[in-house]
């Protein structure tokens, strides 16, 4: 189930950043953009809090 | 027991160890500290300051030349200046300094660093709030702005202020995890921002940007009434705009925790991907602004030209990140003032006021005079901590003089600080330098070079005060 959230999470990063590169190489335009960019921070946000600092909580 | 009492119970059982070293069982890894110093570095203000440096007419030479010298002098200050202290002590700047100068002279400084910090997690409220007006549709007061007109802005202060006080009273183990989430995402929001408003400045190609960057961004023409910056001011700004923090030592608070001492690397994340990174993206944004017709954008209008909704949820994110360790590092000051006092009532406190000072955004917006003034109060604090804590045992000088002398006044400090700030103030205005950030580096070295004499004296002189009394 991690890794699965992993690749959600990390997929939503992606989808903040590689809409900015298409945008500039005129392939989508500025709303298509800001849509994408923002499925990505949701992404992000939604899955990231389950994984992000709970690997490390056993060694403190 | 009443809910309202363990609650309180359970806020005075978190121990941030404000008057005792870190334990080694509580100290964190390296990417603890990443996320930490890049999260508190990448902020709203980001999209404050990158602006800042369009207006002021810096040309693209200059602004990048800078940008990247004075990020390296900002790295290299954390990594051999205030982390390896920070390991050796494992104390915050402020016990520390208490048991060098006393309880009476460190608790100026401590209400004038609590005050600094209450007041910028109060305009990093300001800007979340800025964002959170414009997705919901609801006014949004300007930065000059004193009395705002709607009600709802004070609402919204209210809830921004009251999120980011929690988190601050939680801790330190809070202030990191929230910053741990958060910072993964944020710098790609500033790149993609940027890359996505090139085509709007004319630039189709990677090989258009230089041109434009020279001949619409950056342009070496500073904008009506404001002064004009070069190299030397981006440089200092970039290496001094956290003096408190680095060489003023501030950021014990946080590498307190480490457990090596080159754990003060990690700010390299927050000065080239927070700092050069998202200053450099913001300024393409502010010029697409002003391209737009928009001639004093605000953080939330830069941000939303770039990334949409998305950008608006950066500068909320953005502007968390930064103003919950700010907010904790504000309790954790006014707690040395007050060390009977539990730090989840004196932040809470402080909480409160920091949402009065947003609901006057005019209070609050003079940042870059702020940051300036704090780092000349700031830099002979830390020449003094970390002369008193690496030479003074070496040259046969006693450390921590108040504490070793029952809590004693030391004059030498206060002689030292007043003489530094003072000294640096008058050739401000004797050599009309036009920048205040210009005066930290000397503040520091004036203070370094004038608490060594001025110690010895003083101990001196109390040894043959002693010698005389007994006989």
């Amino acid at each position: 189930m991690n890794a699965v959230l992993k690749i959600i999470s990390f997929s939503g990063l992606v989808l903040t950043v590689l809409p900015s590169v298409l945008m500039f190489n005129s392939k989508i335009n500025f709303q298509q953009h800001a849509d994408y960019m923002l499925l990505g921070t949701i992404l992000w946000f939604v899955t990231a809090p389950f994984w992000i600092g709970k690997e490390n909580k056993n060694k403190i | 027991m009443s809910e309202n009492q363990s609650i309180a119970e359970a806020l005075d059982h978190i121990n941030e160890y404000e008057r005792e070293p870190v334990p080694q069982s509580k100290t964190k890894g390296f990417k603890d500290f990443l996320a930490m110093v890049a999260g508190e570095h990448i902020a709203g203000t980001e999209f404050v300051i990158g602006p800042l440096f369009v207006l002021h007419g810096v040309t693209a030479t200059n602004l990048i030349l800078g940008l990247l010298v004075g990020n390296i002098l900002a790295t290299l200050s954390w990594t051999f200046i205030c982390a390896p202290l920070a390991v050796k002590t494992r104390l915050t700047l402020f016990y520390q300094l208490e048991k060098i100068c006393g309880y009476k002279l460190v608790s100026v400084f401590n209400a004038i660093s609590g005050l600094q910090a209450c007041v910028f997690a109060a305009f990093m409220a300001v800007v979340s709030a800025g964002a959170i007006s414009l997705v919901i549709g609801l006014p949004t007061p300007s930065f000059t702005e004193m009395v705002p007109k709607n009600f709802s802005w004070f609402v919204l202060i209210t809830i921004v202020t009251g999120l980011i006080t929690v988190i601050a009273i939680l801790g330190i183990d809070w202030v990191s995890r929230f910053a741990k989430i958060s910072t993964p995402w944020l710098p790609w929001v500033f790149l993609a921002a940027g890359i996505a408003t090139l085509p709007s400045l004319g630039v189709e190609n990677i090989n258009d940007f230089w041109q434009v960057a020279n001949t619409k961004i950056w342009t070496g023409v500073a904008a009506a009434g404001m002064q004009q910056y070069n190299f030397w001011h981006i440089m200092f700004f970039a290496w001094l705009a956290n003096t408190a923090m680095h060489i003023g030592l501030s950021d014990m608070f946080i590498y307190r925790y480490a457990k090596k001492p080159y754990y003060g690397l990690a700010s390299i994340g927050g000065m080239f991907i927070g700092h050069f990174m998202a200053w450099v993206a913001s300024g393409i944004l502010c010029a697409a602004a002003l391209q737009a017709g928009i001639n004093d954008p605000t953080p939330a209008q830069v941000a939303f030209i770039g990334a949409g909704m998305a950008g608006l949820i950066c500068v909320v994110i953005a502007g968390w990140t930064t103003a919950n360790p700010t907010l904790y590092r504000a309790g954790l000051a006014i707690q040395g003032i007050l060390p009977n006092t539990k730090r989840w009532k004196i932040t809470l406190w402080l909480g409160v006021a920091a949402a009065l000072m947003g609901f006057f955004p005019g209070i609050v917006s003079r940042l870059d005079a702020l940051l300036a003034i704090f780092a000349l109060i700031a830099a002979p604090v830390g020449a003094v901590v970390l002369l008193d804590v690496y030479l003074f045992p070496k040259i046969g000088l006693q450390q921590n003089f108040s504490h070793e002398n029952n809590g004693g006044f030391n004059s030498a400090v206060a002689a030292t600080w007043v003489i530094s700030m003072a000294t640096c103030y008058l050739l401000y205005i004797w050599l009309e330098v036009d920048f205040f950030f210009f005066m930290a580096i000397p503040g520091w070295f004036i203070a370094a070079f004038i608490y060594v004499p001025l110690s010895w004296w003083m101990q001196k002189r109390k040894m043959v005060n002693q010698l005389v009394t007994s006989k």
